[in-house]
């Protein structure tokens, strides 16, 4: 009996340094050559592997930054700037800052505001939906609010919000990897500066139709009426295709055209609530 | 007017749904079950009854309590495995056995894969299994638990295979331990000893006729496994008459018709292609026979099904349909 | 033996029950609005202005590139706009909208009802004929005759099969014309094959039309070129690979033409536009369309002015009842969904079907059962399930490529027959047209 567990033991014992050593040559003769930096700068990175910055993950991002000669090009969405400074210093080069973006959902057409025509029975996707017809509202623009996006984003940083109907982003989540603007197919989600205390101004809507043809499919729509681009006094918005856009490069965020927009289309988010003038209510129907 | 209803195309669909198929199986088993109740009396029927509701509640909780995703016990298909199971227990076996045989079969087998079409194995059998090596004793004591209606003379001890298997054991030959043992007529229509649903071949049949009928389940599954058994039965059977049972015994006999039907065919654990589905069947015929004749369990049907479970993403991965336009002309 | 292709195919009720319901001639509009995209390929450019004076039969607009048609105005009046209006599917395509005023054709157009057998023509002139005329093919995917009726020069066709199958349930109008005009729709076979320079020709016919197999085979004794082929009833046996498949036995291979096996498929309908383009002169302006529903109380088969909105049909035939739920442009298996009822008519245009709610509306979907019901439905012998679990992981292109999803027909017999309700060809369509960007972008060898 106890032989029989002294041999047992011994060939086990054998056994194991056999492996160890043939381990050991086999790890010493294929051992790859990896520039040590690019572990550093992966260890850097925050690991999310989300393609944002375009490249095939964090792994690939370091190996690639880590050859070329400069840090123009790369940028982690994710990351922001704190990453980029930080890897720019364990490279020795030199970084310009980015300004943060934000994804921004650029429909308004909220349930109450967007009639519903016709009723959608099929896969509750926003491709599938779009390749089959304009939509189940009378604008062929807006969000379809089957949640593409929302599957895409690693995040948890933008939902279908129930009772709107409408894709909603959570700004504190989203870190402008791109992931949503890619997966939905009408093209309503932007990047755009996140801007200072987080506060835009944008147009929420991307619907090229006449007026009297938005006005009659969404009472929340964009109907290039051109009273935003002549209030601006800074020439950042241009209303091309019956669709205003503000170039958020040049809004100084003066909120003007907030104001005169006849249909709630300019949203502005992340201000003090002005005293006196209610809030324009968004929903506004016609 | 209503608003309209805008999808993609197919706008029709079959009435065929996982619940209409699962019904048609519950019908297809109803013969065999009726003749076990017939043969055994009561307690088999109550044994059906407590494996279907052990399995049935058992998939019910777990669906609403610990996965909490939407209950889909109405697709009927734990009570197909309820019934399966049960028709794989001796008639008299206690009730607490079903109920643990439900939960390896639901439990482990089923749930823990992610619910139906997502298991390995099939769950019945799974559960069978596990009862058979945990409970031998229970699982293979086939004691006449009362033929009530006097509709057959139930005779109480081992199955048929049991009975060769231990005979062969104690060196008999084939010709004495048949010698008063099952006529054809008797394989056929009804045999007692053996699980509650491998009473009757031709109770099975009918099962299978009806499910054909309902283009439920294609014949090449049971049809593969049983020519495989027959062929290479009848090998060993020409080889040496004395030592290995005949081809038709052995179809007859155990739960060969059991499992090929019901068991082998289920969707889930069966490959997508004809072409794997021949290899399947081949298999299970093939190991069916080397455990009876070679193992030491005397039947080997269940085991048979559990190994070709595993090669099925296999045969799936390899074995793809006959392409459009890849006829030879 | 009746003949039928042999993969996959299911069997849907067909609900013929239009089928008795004699072509009636639709009531003149007031307004047409002719789409300028009927056709496969580029849509084609006005040549009308506002204000201008049309003719029945006159060109309102020509052809912008190889794959692209002319269309006619099919009706006589004045230009009132030319602009983009909401197809069915609710998208914006350029229009001309004509208000109708009397119904005045062109001159050399003979409206007259005499059959006219003798073909004088070349092919060539037969060619440029059916391509002024304007006449796509009526099977539903609207591709230009002329193209298909010009092979490559490398390539040899056999034979012409007119595809009078009409697997779709419900539809009927292509079983009406051969009722009723089954020589017309010979002559234009026969056309076809002095175009193409072939000598045999075949009409396959499912066997749930009896009364159209009778006509045409009488019409045949005088066409010994013809055969009538009887097909067993299975959908998709319609499908261009399956008819070709079902009566000549050959497979078009993957990716290859169907003029590869020799033969070129035409729908019944389509011959007829040919008669009628070639012989009588008369442009594609008109179509037969099946009024059908359950819910309908009287089933109509029309003959509608292309142009005509949808919503103008459904009053003629009585309104749309309460109970409709889903009014479709086509056949229940690959018809579309109408979103907009004031879009008009096209060219290819079938049927309108009204379904109710129980009908067509779509059960919740469960877990996949691993039946292989798909697999065994799917004529093009792929698997469905798996292209399904490919497509729902996202990105595996390749291995989608792998599985031939481009090889989809999109007939939908896997969504049709799936019992856990999985939309299998909803997956399949859009990694279809992931997988068929990414080939396209491939350079060719």
């Amino acid at each position: 009996m106890t032989g029989t567990i002294l041999i047992t033991v011994a060939c086990l014992v054998a056994l194991g340094l056999l492996f160890a050593v043939v381990l050991y040559f086999v790890a010493q003769k294929f051992k790859v050559e990896e520039d040590p930096r690019i572990g550093t700068v992966e260890s850097i990175l925050p690991g999310a592997n989300c393609g944002g910055c375009g490249q095939a993950g964090c792994h690939a991002f370091a190996e690639n930054v880590v050859k070329a000669p400069s840090m123009e090009g790369f940028f982690c969405p994710v990351g922001g700037n704190p990453v980029m400074t930080k890897i720019a210093e364990a490279l020795g080069r030199a970084v310009e800052e980015k300004a943060p973006m934000v994804a921004v959902v650029r429909c308004g057409g909220t349930l109450a505001s967007r009639a519903r025509t016709n009723e959608y029975d099929g896969y509750a996707s926003c491709k599938v939906m779009a390749t089959l017809y304009a939509g189940d509202t009378g604008c062929k623009y807006g969000c379809l609010g089957k949640g593409d996006c929302e599957a895409a984003c690693r995040f948890d940083a933008i939902h279908v919000d129930p009772v709107k109907g409408i894709a909603v982003v959570n700004e504190d989540n989203c870190t402008a990897c791109g992931a949503c603007v890619k997966a939905c197919p009408k093209g309503i989600i932007e990047l755009r500066n996140k801007g200072f205390k987080n506060r835009r101004v944008f147009v929420s809507c991307i619907n090229k139709d006449k007026g009297a043809v938005t006005r009659k499919a969404c009472g929340a729509g964009c109907i290039g009426c051109g009273k935003c681009a002549k209030t601006c006094p800074f020439d950042a918005i241009t209303v091309e295709n019956n669709v205003a856009y503000i170039d958020f490069t040049k809004c100084k965020m003066c909120r003007k055209c907030v104001e005169v927009c006849p249909t709630g289309a300019i949203h502005e988010v992340n201000f003090p609530p002005k005293p006196k003038i209610e809030e324009k209510p968004h929903e506004e129907n016609v | 007017m209503n608003k309209l209803i805008v999808s993609p195309s197919p706008h029709t669909h079959s009435p065929e749904s996982t619940q209409s198929i699962m019904r048609d199986v519950l019908i297809a088993l109803t013969p065999a079950m009726l003749v076990s109740i017939l043969a055994s009396g009561w307690s088999v029927l109550a044994l059906i009854c407590v494996s279907v509701v052990a399995c049935v509640l058992l998939e019910f909780l777990i669906q609403k309590y610990l996965l909490k995703v939407p209950v889909t016990v109405c697709d009927l298909s734990a009570a197909v495995t309820g019934c399966l199971l049960a028709l794989n227990l001796p008639p008299n076996a206690p009730w607490w056995i079903a109920v643990i045989g439900a939960v390896v079969a639901i439990g482990i087998a089923k749930m823990s894969f992610g619910g139906l079409g997502q298991n390995i194995f099939n769950p019945a059998l799974v559960g069978r299994v596990f009862l058979l090596v945990s409970f031998p004793v229970i699982m293979t004591s086939w004691d006449d638990a009362g033929s009530m209606f006097g509709v057959v003379d139930a005779f109480s001890g081992a199955t048929p295979l049991g009975a060769v298997k231990e005979g062969l054991k104690n060196g008999m030959t084939l010709s004495q331990i048949t010698a008063d043992n099952l006529t054809f007529s008797q394989q056929f229509f009804f045999n007692a000893g053996g699980s509650a649903g491998e009473l009757s071949a031709v109770a099975l049949i009918l099962g299978f006729i009806y499910l054909l009928c309902r283009r439920v389940i294609k014949a090449t599954i049971p049809v593969t496994i049983l020519c495989t058994v027959l062929v290479v039965s009848g090998i060993f059977w020409l080889a040496n008459p004395e030592k290995f049972t005949n081809p038709v015994f052995n179809i007859f006999t155990g739960g060969l018709l059991l499992g090929s039907i019901f068991m082998a065919t289920d969707y889930v654990t069966s490959p997508m292609t004809t072409k794997g589905q021949i290899i399947f069947g081949i298999g299970i015929g093939l190991i069916t026979v080397f455990v009876r004749y070679f193992g030491s369990y005397p039947e080997g049907v269940s085991f048979a099904i559990l190994i070709m479970n595993c090669a099925v993403p296999l045969l799936n991965k390899y074995c793809k349909p006959r392409r459009f336009g890849e006829v030879k002309k | 033996m009746k003949k039928t292709f042999r993969i996959g195919g299911v069997h849907p009720h067909d609900n013929k029950i239009s089928a008795e319901a004699a072509i009636e001639i639709f009531p003149a509009v007031e307004t047409a609005f002719v789409s300028m995209a009927q056709h496969l390929g580029a849509p084609a450019t006005p040549v009308v202005a506002v204000g201008d004076k049309v003719k029945v039969g006159q060109v309102i607009a020509e052809p912008s590139g190889f794959i692209s048609g002319y269309v006619h105005s099919p009706v006589s009046g004045t230009v009132k706009s030319v602009g983009p209006r909401a197809d069915i599917a609710g998208n914006l395509v350029p229009h001309v909208e004509i208000t109708v005023e009397g119904d005045e054709w062109l001159e050399d157009i003979d409206t007259s009802d005499t059959i006219v057998k003798e073909i004088p023509y070349t092919p060539e002139e037969i060619l440029d004929k059916v391509k002024k005329a304007g006449v796509v093919g009526l099977g539903g995917a609207s591709f230009p005759t002329h193209v298909k009726l010009a092979p490559p020069k490398d390539k040899k066709a056999e034979c012409v099969i007119l595809n009078g199958t009409e697997c779709e349930p419900f539809l009927t109008s292509d079983d009406r014309i051969m009722r009723e005009r089954p020589q017309e729709i010979l002559i234009g076979g026969a056309i076809m094959m002095k175009a193409l320079g072939v000598t045999r020709g075949y009409v396959g016919i499912e066997e749930n039309k009896p009364a159209a197999i009778a006509s045409m085979t009488e019409a045949a004794k005088a066409f010994p070129q013809f055969e009538i082929v009887t097909l067993k009833k299975r959908y998709p046996q319609g499908g261009e690979k399956q008819l070709i498949d079902a009566v000549i036995r050959r497979q078009v291979p993957s990716g290859a033409l169907p003029i590869d096996t020799g033969a070129v498929v035409q729908n019944v309908g389509t011959a007829l536009a040919v008669y009628e383009a070639v012989q009588k002169n008369k442009p594609l302006i008109d179509n037969v369309i099946t009024v059908t529903g359950k819910c309908l109380p009287v089933q109509h088969n029309y003959k509608v002015r292309i142009g005509t909105p949808m919503s103008k049909i459904l009053e003629v035939a009585g309104g749309v009842p309460e109970k409709a739920a889903k009014i479709i442009s086509g056949g229940p298996m690959m018809g579309r969904a109408i979103a907009n009822l004031d879009a008009a008519t096209v060219k290819a245009n079938g049927a309108i079907l009204l379904l109710t709610d129980e009908e067509t509306r779509r059960r919740p979907e469960s877990n996949c059962i691993r039946c292989s019901k798909c697999a065994s439905a799917c004529p093009m012998g792929l698997e469905p399930w798996l292209l399904n679990k490919l497509s729902r992981a996202g990105g595996m292109y390749d291995e989608l490529e792998k599985e031939r999803v481009f090889d989809c027909i999109e007939c939908g017999c896997c969504s049709f027959t799936c019992p856990a309700g999985i939309p299998l060809l909803d997956m399949i369509r859009i990694s279809k047209a992931e997988v068929m960007k990414i080939l396209r972008s491939r350079p060719k060898k």
